[in-house]
């Protein structure tokens, strides 16, 4: 185990080199520098300033020395200065972003699991009732439905109709003199409509995969055994089916992390919440080269780690595969 | 918004309402409560972008712009009609040679942290931006002073090679307090996001993604703002940004002509605020490469012109909130020539007779051919909706004479780089925004037919070439204009582009807001004296 361990852990690194080549090379293929993005068309710049602001960014360099250079910096955990006209550090404005897309995304997976698992088990034991059929419509809608659609509607009822929640952003005006659980309440306020939106639209996947892994469960011998010596379907249920069914739902919490850091940025813009999702879209609209590398860097990291995490959750919740290995 | 800024034709710019001229309207309202000026309370404003760098200079966006034109001030600034005052500089006078410029400075001016403002800071701010290690793109029209000193705190004096008309006007650049940014790193300074000026506001905070927050100062030279706080929220969708309008989440914010005209004539809307309408400082035009024979025939050009409906596009993409454009220059700007010679107006039989003049025959299948090939090439353009609908109108209108036009649209930067700056188009849908003044050596002089240059058609006129060096060598109000009047016949004859309409600005500012007086330079320019009664104020 240990040393499976560390082969994986020293996996990563190739496969980092590897990710930002391909990701570096891309990034750069598409059409449009930093440079021209901020000054094109712009009738007051001339040759000489276009290329005095190249240099300035490095840009005339040949491809691999700028990758070279790139890495260098990175091997120094240093991701480099943006290339928007702020020219701060990336991990600063990651770093500023990190808090508020890690909360939302937390929130919003902790309400999924604790949603869709109960779901799941509801239509797995009432398994082609009016209930079960219910249900698939209702999660099946959540997954059909645009989003951005949704969202729109719910801001308009509950904003602009009813007036009972804040449309947009985290905080309202002058919430910052609130005493601390009348700031808390405003800021859960704003994060009704964006959190329950993103659960409703997530519930699909995770509660069919809770049902199928639940049927295929009390489908086994064992559950039979268990019922034909009497135990009561409740605990037969929730006591015996529930453990080996939530096996590879456990899984799936591994491979939400790296999605965790990662926003979607309809929603985000949307919702006008300061989210990763919305400075990477920035980032790539702007060829802001270092920023988009930094985020695509944690992210792929992130990814490694999460399915690292996965397989190993698995082998520890897993007694056959812990022994298979062993 | 800096005059800096304003210089710049920026294309794709965003419409802001306060660059505009012509002459506003405002639709009634129901009565408000009213009462006299008094201070207090504060104005929420929604933008779509976010500000880059507060540091006037390193930034180009117009988010950023915005703030710091609250925030700083530049030695001049244009008024409310569009005539060009002191702001930090009480008077200037240009040399009789037209080759010095001298501003005569304000005198107890004090920089947010206290600091009085001089000369030092003047001159350091034009040294910054012609210093190479600055990534400026501003640096340019300064560039072209020879000389630039400061006699004593309350003079700074520019000389130039030779007499050049827009360099008044740009030194309404932003001025930048030079006891705390000398001798450091511009580009790693804390005023990047923490900016101390001289302007009417004071900036309090920045949280990035949700707002910029700043506050009245109450030492303004002009006089203290009657709104004391002044918040910027991003606000990044404009479906969201029109309900946070509504809910009372912003207090104003630009429509669209959809919002202008269908969706806001509801008496509770129009109880609630207060719409203007005021042409927009930027035009939408046909492009055609001149460089192909297709379109080397004037007659050609003048045809397809006469072929197309601006009317019917402003009816259909604008829901007639716009004007049909004439020529390069603003309506209602002293440049701009209210009745050029002849326009070629939409008329379809003039644009046959045109075509066939220059020797196109109409086929069997009712597509033109000229030496056995068919009248057909491509508009080109990026993903806005506007122009998308432009383009369909246009391709109609076209095919009714006989003309095929296909329709490309791409995203922005492949657009420019693949196409424009290659030179492989045919024709093109784009857009300039205009600034205030009427110089357009950058998008019409011969000289700028180049590589990544502005003339990518290819123009190139040497009578327009004349014109418009003697007008930029010029102080003379009188003579440039007859420069600009006589140019705009010329573009009218040669129709180098199709010049299509020139939209309208059309902003919502909450009814409690009293004291604006639309003007030719829009709403925005006296933000200081607006005010809101005690009973009505909600902050």
């Amino acid at each position: 185990m240990g040393r499976y361990l560390i082969k994986r852990l020293l996996m990563i690194f190739p496969m980092l080199i590897g990710i930002s080549l391909i990701t570096f090379v891309v990034i750069h293929l598409a059409p449009g520098e930093p440079v021209e993005m901020q000054v094109s068309m712009s009738p007051k710049i001339s040759a000489a300033t276009r290329e005095k602001l190249r240099e300035y960014y490095g840009l005339n360099k040949p491809l691999h020395v700028q990758y070279g250079i790139w890495v260098s910096h990175l091997a120094r955990l240093d991701f480099g200065r943006s290339f928007g006209s702020d020219h701060r550090p990336v991990t600063e404005k990651i770093a500023e972003r990190i808090p508020v897309t890690l909360s939302l995304n937390v929130i919003a997976l902790i309400l999924e699991f604790c949603l869709a698992i109960p779901i799941g088990i509801l239509a797995a034991t009432h398994r082609d009732t009016l209930v079960d059929r219910s249900i698939s419509v209702f999660v099946f809608l959540g997954f059909a439905v645009p989003t951005f659609w949704l969202a729109l509607l719910c801001m308009y009822l509950f904003g602009v109709k009813l007036n009972w929640l804040p449309i947009s952003g985290l905080h309202s005006m002058g919430s910052d003199k609130l005493p601390f659980f009348g700031w808390l309440w405003d800021l859960a306020k704003h994060l009704i409509l964006p959190v329950g939106i993103a659960t409703f639209g997530s519930l699909a996947g995770l509660s069919r995969y809770m049902r199928s892994s639940m049927l295929e469960v009390l489908s086994q011998d064992y559950i039979t055994t268990a019922r034909a010596k009497g135990v009561k379907e409740r605990l037969v249920i929730y006591k015996h089916a529930l453990k080996n069914a939530m096996l590879p739902v456990i899984t799936l919490l591994g491979f939400s992390l790296p999605g965790l850091i990662g926003g979607s940025v309809i929603f985000e813009t949307i919702f006008a919440i300061p989210g990763m999702g919305q400075l990477f879209y920035q980032g790539v609209m702007a060829r802001d080269y270092p920023l988009v590398m930094g985020i695509l860097i944690i992210g792929a990291f992130l990814t490694l780690l999460g399915n690292l995490l996965a397989d190993l959750s698995y082998a520890f919740a897993d007694p056959r595969i812990r022994h298979g290995r062993e | 918004m800096t005059l800096g800024r304003r210089l710049a034709l920026v294309l794709f710019a965003f419409l802001a309402f306060g660059c505009a001229q012509g002459t506003p309207e405002q639709k009634p309202r129901a009565a408000a409560k009213g009462g006299p000026p008094a201070y207090g309370d504060a104005l929420v404003t929604g933008s779509i972008g976010e500000p880059s760098n507060l540091i006037p200079v390193l930034s180009t966006d117009s988010a950023s712009s915005d703030i710091s034109g609250l925030v700083y001030n530049g030695l001049v600034r244009y008024d409310k009609d569009l005539k060009l005052e002191g702001d930090l500089a009480q008077s200037w006078d240009v040399s009789r040679d037209g080759l010095t410029i001298t501003f005569h400075l304000r005198h107890g001016v004090k920089w947010h942290d206290g600091e009085p403002f001089t000369s030092r800071d003047v001159l350091y701010t034009y040294k910054v931006l012609v210093d190479p290690k600055t990534p400026t793109a501003y640096s340019d029209a300064y560039k072209q002073v020879k000389t630039a000193e400061a006699p004593d705190p309350y003079t700074f004096r520019v000389t130039y090679p030779k007499p050049f008309a827009p360099a008044l006007e740009s030194w309404g650049m932003n001025i930048l307090p030079a006891h705390l940014l000398e001798g450091k790193d511009i580009t790693k300074s804390p005023l990047i996001r923490h900016p101390v000026g001289t302007g009417p506001y004071i900036f309090k905070e920045w949280i990035t993604g949700q707002k910029v927050t700043l506050e009245s100062n109450p030492d303004y030279w002009e006089g203290r703002p009657y709104i004391s706080k002044y918040v910027y929220r991003i606000i990044p969708d404009a479906s969201t940004m029109y309900m946070e309008l509504k809910s009372g989440g912003i207090d104003e914010m630009p429509l669209s002509p959809v919002q202008y005209q269908r969706q806001t004539n509801t008496p509770e809307f129009l109880s609630r605020f207060n719409k203007y309408r005021y042409p927009a400082s930027a035009y939408t035009y046909l492009g055609y490469n001149l460089r192909l024979p297709l379109f080397q025939d004037k007659r050609v050009r003048q045809a397809m012109t006469c072929a197309i409906n601006k009317e019917e596009i402003i009816q259909g993409v604008l829901f007639g909130m716009g004007q049909i454009a004439h020529g390069p220059f603003k309506p209602g700007s002293w440049a701009y020539k209210p009745k050029v010679n002849d326009d070629f107006g939409y008329d379809p039989a003039r644009a046959l007779a045109l075509l066939k003049e220059a020797g196109w025959v109409m086929g069997k299948d009712g597509i033109l051919v000229k030496d056995g090939k068919q009248f057909a090439f491509t508009i080109m353009l990026n993903q806005n909706d506007q122009r998308v609908k432009t383009a369909q109108i246009v391709q109609q209108r076209l095919r009714k004479v006989g003309i095929v036009a296909k329709i490309r649209v791409m995203e922005w930067a492949s657009f420019i780089t693949n196409f424009i700056d290659t030179g492989k188009f045919e024709c093109v849908i784009l857009g300039w925004t205009l600034g205030q003044d009427p110089d357009i050596y950058d998008v019409w002089h011969s000289s700028k037919t180049g590589p990544k240059e502005l003339n990518f058609i290819h123009f190139k006129n040497a009578e327009v070439d004349r014109l418009i060096e003697e007008g930029r060598e010029t102080f003379d109000i009188e003579k440039r204009k007859a420069c600009y009047w006589r140019i705009q016949d010329i573009l009218a004859e040669e129709q180098p582009y199709t010049f299509l309409y020139v939209p309208d600005a059309l902003p919502a500012v909450s009814s409690r807001f009293h004291g604006i007086v639309p003007a030719p330079a829009g709403i925005g320019y006296n933000l200081i004296k607006w005010y809101v009664p005690k009973a009505e104020q909600v902050y």
